[in-house]
């Protein structure tokens, strides 16, 4: 096989594995792993105020 | 609890106090520079000429301070994101110590006049291999990080600098390939000859641009703007193709420097379409870091960090679209070797890259140091309008001055002599170099702000580790 037929297939490979993820990222079976995904930095309290505030609470409580 | 565990937060403490340092060393060059075009006296020795001093503005601005914010946010991101402490601190705090000693080796080598003479890739041999060395080091350090997560889903920001990250290997590893000659005389030839080499060159230049400065600054934003807006990206979906758009079309553009050369014109036009297409992936980030602040519009308002950061995606967008045109042969012909392509430049490197590290910057560093906010919220305030300003001044008037410059270069007489002389075009040039300069000197103004601003935060404070949070259950 010529090399030019491997870069080619490279090529339209690349293409089709690009339009799978499209079509997979908007399935709805990505939805839901995506909308917990999407929460990581939101739910993740990284302010140090509040965080004291928990190590208080948590030595009052222990 | 039991005594917890805590994040690493020294090693994105070091980077980001140097991001602020470096950035102004690298803009404080810039200026030098520009004020040097404006008054050619100011070229007062070889190691301070303008040819010497312009790669050194250029290394300092995207390696140091581009380079420690990148460094930074996302030592801090990944850690934040996984819910675990960095993998392998030594080798984490090496490549804080390594990349200062490659900034200030770049900083001596190249006022020296030691250069491999590839744009963005100067820095010699011996340097090469301890960038090299440290950047494989940083990824060790972040997939080893990614490998002990606590939570299933790998955060897209960190697919974003993950990215970043194995690309500037390959690039930078690919494109250094030399043959030394001599290492006390620090000299080497580059592994390719004639237009590959030009090509490699590009296909490095052009993907340093896409990945050092666009992949790793997208991964601030998806983690910046959802968390200074309080609300999660518009379309985690969209974050998701925008990644892989991204991957699968950035290493064809490069071909667009070198349009009108000894390159192929097949491979140059192959460079325009694929620059053409990256409109879109472009944009569909920038709309998706926007969107992200849909139904809390009014915190524009009152928080300058989330002014940095939606402005800096208003100039990503001006400028991804500004690209992609210039990448059109005919466009090109117009506006290559001009001013023009500085403007460019800029819109993206002070508009984009700086301003969204700018406002990642102001969010770590309190934080850091068990804080909530900057010693003064109303000098960040300042700092955002001073440098705005400046980025309109400097791009506006590289604008002009590249289209007259691009004009008078092909104006012909009936007789088919040339109208202008190069150095007409060089005269008639001096008022934007002027306008230029006060641009740069707003901008600079504005780090030095911001420098006072973080030396108050930090005065009398202790260096602070926040303790590592069990993820949130999941709902």
């Amino acid at each position: 096989m010529d090399i030019n037929d491997f870069r080619s297939i490279i090529t339209v490979m690349g293409l089709l594995s690009f339009l799978g993820i499209c079509a997979w990222a908007y399935s709805r079976h990505a939805q839901a792993g995506f909308e917990e995904a999407a929460r990581l930095p939101l739910n993740d309290d990284d302010l140090p105020a509040s965080m004291r505030r928990q190590e208080q609470e948590g030595r009052q409580n222990g | 609890m039991q005594s917890q565990a805590t994040y690493n937060y020294k090693v994105v403490r070091q980077f980001a106090i140097m991001t602020v340092v470096w950035g102004i060393v690298g803009m404080l060059v810039g200026v030098i520079a520009a004020a040097q075009l404006v008054w050619p006296e100011l070229n007062v020795h070889e190691f301070l000429h303008f040819g010497r001093l312009r790669p050194l503005h250029t290394n300092a601005v995207i390696f140091a301070f581009g380079g420690c914010a990148l460094f930074a946010t996302s030592y801090y991101v990944v850690q934040r994101t996984c819910h675990t402490r960095l993998f392998a601190p030594a080798l984490a705090s090496f490549t804080f110590w390594g990349w200062q000693l490659v900034i200030v080796l770049a900083a001596i080598t190249l006022p020296l006049g030691y250069t491999q003479g590839k744009e963005y890739a100067e820095l010699e041999w011996p340097i090469d291999i301890l960038i090299a060395v440290v950047w494989v080091s940083y990824a060790i350090v972040f997939f080893g990080t990614i490998a002990k997560r606590k939570v299933s889903h790998i955060y897209v920001a960190n697919w974003f600098y993950g990215g970043f990250i194995l690309a500037v290997a390959l690039l930078h590893i690919v494109n250094s390939a030399a043959i030394p000659v001599s290492f006390t005389g620090m000299k080497s030839y580059s592994a390719y000859a004639g237009v590959q080499d030009a090509m490699v060159q590009w296909w490095y230049g052009h993907n340093a641009v896409g990945f050092f400065l666009t992949a790793g600054f997208l991964g601030m934003m998806y983690y910046f703007v959802p968390k200074q807006a309080e609300r999660p990206v518009y379309s985690y979906r969209l974050s998701v193709v925008h990644f892989w758009a991204l991957i699968f079309t950035y290493m064809w553009a490069g071909p667009h420097h070198l349009h009108y050369t000894a390159l192929p014109d097949w491979t140059q036009s192959v460079g325009m379409v694929f620059s053409l297409i990256l409109l879109a992936p472009s944009w569909g980030g920038m709309i998706n870091g926007i969107m992200t602040l849909s139904g809390a519009w009014h915190k524009l308002r009152t928080d300058p960090i989330l002014k940095f950061l939606i402005t800096s995606l208003s100039f990503y967008g001006m400028s991804t679209f500004e690209g992609p045109m210039m990448s059109v042969k005919t466009v090109n012909a117009l506006s290559h070797y001009t001013d023009w392509t500085i403007g460019h430049v800029h819109s993206g490197a002070l508009g984009w890259v700086a301003m969204v590290s700018i406002g990642s910057i102001y969010f770590l560093i309190p934080r850091m140091y068990g804080k909530t906010e900057m010693y003064s919220v109303k000098l960040i305030n300042a700092h955002f309008w001073i440098a705005t300003i400046g980025v309109v001044l400097y791009i506006a008037s590289m604008w002009i001055a590249g289209v007259m410059q691009g004009l008078m270069w092909r104006a012909t007489n009936a007789d088919g002599t040339l109208t202008y002389s190069f150095v007409e075009s060089v005269k008639a040039s001096y008022p934007f170099w002027t306008i230029r300069l006060t641009g740069g000197v707003l901008f600079l103004t504005g780090m030095l702000i911001m420098f006072y601003n973080m030396v108050k935060t930090i005065a009398g404070e202790k260096a602070y580790n926040a303790p590592v949070l069990a993820p949130a259950a999941a709902h």
